[in-house]
């Protein structure tokens, strides 16, 4: 919505504000220096390192097998991805050929990891736009997933699934079917979600261009993931640099060109639905063979750099590994997504009210520890 | 039963029996207003956990149900542990004001429920400008609240505290004229008065078309001034944390927060008196059992709550802008365009009535 401002005799006078670290908008130890003019937004500046925790110095110290468990603490809300970029990166570098069965399982695994984390946002976004129910329905539908996960790798929020060369075991029996009744489900519970929120005026006048993104300043800002998507900036890397079994399932890259909140919005609910088509286009066809390759015990990678990218929930996740052929990384950089998305949030919330800072910021799905690492 | 005006007078006259006039009357009032409050208070309780039952059920959850049966004393548990606890504050804030602040609000919501005609003979205080009085009181809570903002030295409170001020003072319009609306038709702002028009028919029914908008302006009006989603701006918790409350603690918390439910229980009042015949039974079903009527009027009231409630959990909040926009682009218009309309069915005598 547009508003003018009109030149007043009043004296107004630009004041600071602390938004967190222990605030209910965001999500976790986020802290934000926030210069406000009544109500409307100056600038922002995000402060970090309130959970830091050194994971890439502590990658340097572990083996390869360890760094994996890492990994699971930076996003964790799509943690399976995250096990999967790193042991991707590692097997590319051992030149390893994975079985199919492994490759299959992995991208089943990452897209109902995708739906998960989409089911929280979407929960999460509407209560932050004020709709409380919006949470209990989302963390409905992906408590089901995580019951999924936690019969087949005994985990519900850090997975530790993936292992370089594989899987560290077999799915379980049930894995099939549960899946399959958990996409039936859905099928029907994510039109609730278009009906509970997507549709509501109020909701829709909230975020319809509310911290518009063009796509020349997405791109400039190393948007990735749904929020550059959200621009019109095609980056998704299941489709440019596919990896595990991307390359065998079609798929729509969701893109919107609106590059506001709404938009954003968007893409992450087409996202739900083409992962569940994605996990259907699998489920029935999980090829027979062994769900891992032996490795040696102490993996020594041979010298070089490597770089592995994946799309995680909240977009590139970059593994950079720069290895002297020793058991450790000599260097490991995360290339994360929620790092880059925030630094846009200064460009688009400024001018904004609070609200609209909140519904922003709710749309770039940060995950704290992801930036923090 | 005695059939005296109202209840105050009851009891005055019942007094006056033992003692001196002056002190029947004093005593007398003293003991209705702790009727009433010991009432409303526990009445306050239980629509908490209504709220909570109904949020339960909006979010596929059970809600309170283990203390008591149901979660019956579940809010009374929570109250008991209020009063114990420690009250803080904030070591720069306005002591007095900060002190002060929550008892305008509790004050100004419980002195509202004076008026309202539960039967013909429960009303405690049936003055002549019964409306204009429900109006006036339920404008002074925000006194309160701004008190409360500012006094507590906090910034985000104080943001709370400015937003409360700008909408209540936008809404009180929207309110004030929407029952301007009803008034052309009773012709009387004396409650009691009103209910005896709506013997004829509920003014929803005998106002038709321009009834039907004010109540509806009304209801929209109504969960803005008691600062309810979708316009709870003022405790816009994924905003301002908690807003002006943030540095209450204890009693003092739990002072705003049942006079947020009082109030929400009295704009569900107001609305049951003037649109749809108070303490009066649908076709007078139950016109010869007098005391019914205060079924009748609590009926229709929670249902009305219910409502509120219902809009709670579903719709998001609006932006502070939107909010304005919406009461001074759209409803105050409109409801000034519905006074003349229903001026007009008045004049032309135009009304339903059965």
């Amino acid at each position: 919505m547009e508003t003018t401002l009109v030149k007043s005799n009043f004296k107004s006078e630009e004041y600071f504000i602390n938004m967190g670290p222990q605030h209910p908008a965001t999500h976790g130890v986020l802290r934000l220096l926030l210069t406000i003019d009544g109500e409307i937004i100056k600038k922002v500046e995000p402060d970090l390192g309130y959970i830091h925790r050194s994971i890439e110095k502590m990658c340097e110290r572990d083996s390869y097998q360890q760094i994996v468990h890492l990994t699971d603490r930076m996003d964790y809300l799509s943690s399976h991805i995250n096990n999967e970029a790193v042991c991707l990166t590692v097997e590319n570098a051992l030149q390893l050929e994975l079985p199919d069965r492994v490759k299959v399982i992995r991208t089943i695994l990452s897209e109902l990891t995708r739906i998960a984390s989409h089911c929280l946002w979407w929960g999460v976004m509407g209560m932050d736009v004020g709709a409380l129910t919006t949470y209990f329905y989302g963390f409905r539908d992906r408590e089901m997933i995580n019951d999924i996960f936690e019969e087949t790798c005994g985990a519900r929020l850090t997975m530790n699934y993936n292992i370089p060369g594989g899987l560290m075991f077999d799915i379980h029996p049930n894995f099939v079917q549960r899946t399959k009744d958990f996409i039936a489900h859905f099928k029907t519970k994510l039109p609730e979600y278009d009906t509970l929120l997507t549709g509501n005026v109020i909701f829709q006048k909230r975020t319809k261009g509310v911290g518009v993104l063009s796509k020349e300043d997405a791109i400039s800002f190393g948007a990735s993931g749904p929020v550059g998507r959200g621009s019109g900036y095609s980056c998704d890397v299941r489709k440019h640099h596919p990896y595990s079994a991307y390359d065998r399932v079609t798929f729509n890259e969701a893109l919107k060109t609106e590059g506001d909140t709404f938009a954003r919005y968007q893409v992450r609910i087409q996202e739900m639905w083409e992962a569940m088509s994605i996990i259907e286009q699998l489920i029935d066809n999980i090829p027979e063979g062994e769900h891992k390759v032996a490795t040696n015990a102490v993996i020594k990678l041979p010298k070089g750099e490597y770089y592995q990218k994946v799309e995680t929930a909240r977009g590139e996740l970059g593994v950079y590994i720069i290895s002297i052929g020793t058991k450790n990384p000599y260097r490991l950089k995360f290339r994360s997504p929620g790092f880059s998305n925030l630094s846009l949030l200064n460009h688009i919330a400024v001018g904004g009210k609070i609200g609209d800072l909140v519904a922003s910021m709710a749309t770039l799905d940060l995950v704290i520890p992801d930036i923090d690492r | 039963m005695n059939i005296s005006l109202n209840i105050t007078e009851t009891i005055q006259e019942w007094l006056i029996g033992f003692m001196p006039e002056g002190v029947a009357s004093i005593l007398g009032m003293s003991i209705v207003a702790l009727i009433y409050l010991a009432i409303f208070a526990v009445a306050g309780l239980y629509l908490v956990l209504l709220e909570r039952k109904v949020a339960a059920w909006f979010q596929l959850r059970i809600g309170p149900n283990r203390v008591g049966y149901w979660g019956l004393f579940q809010t009374m548990a929570d109250a008991l542990k209020l009063v114990s606890k420690e009250l803080t504050g904030t070591v720069k804030a306005d002591k007095f004001l900060y002190n002060l602040a929550p008892y305008f609000v509790i004050i100004s919501s419980l002195m509202a429920l004076a008026v309202f005609p539960f039967t013909k003979e429960f009303q405690a205080f049936d003055i002549n400008i019964g409306i204009f009085f429900l109006i006036a009181i339920s404008s002074v809570g925000v006194i309160g609240i701004l008190l409360a903002g500012w006094s507590s030295n906090n910034k985000f409170a104080l943001i709370g505290a400015m937003r409360s001020g700008v909408q209540t003072i936008s809404y009180e319009l929207s309110i004030g004229l929407s029952l301007l609306t009803m008034v052309l038709l009773t012709g009387s702002l004396q409650l009691s008065e009103i209910v005896e028009t709506q013997k004829e028919g509920w003014l929803i029914l005998q106002g038709h078309v321009p009834a039907v908008i004010a109540f509806m302006i009304y209801m929209i009006a109504g969960t803005a001034e008691t600062n309810r989603a979708p316009f709870d701006m003022v405790e816009a918790e994924s905003e301002l944390g908690a807003g002006f409350h943030t540095e209450y603690s204890g009693m003092k918390f739990a002072y705003f927060f049942l006079a947020e439910f009082i109030n929400m229980f009295i704009i569900a009042a107001i609305a049951t008196t003037v649109f749809f015949g108070a303490w009066l039974s649908p076709f007078g079903i139950t016109e010869s059992i007098p005391w019914l009527g205060v079924f009748w009027f609590l009926g229709k009231t929670l249902m009305l709550v219910f409502l509120m409630m219902w809009f709670r959990w579903t719709f998001p909040r609006l932006r502070v802008d939107q909010l304005l926009t919406l009461e001074w682009k759209y409803l105050l218009p409109i409801n000034l365009v519905n006074i003349v309309i229903m001026a007009i069915i008045v004049w032309l005598n135009l009304t339903i009535k059965f």
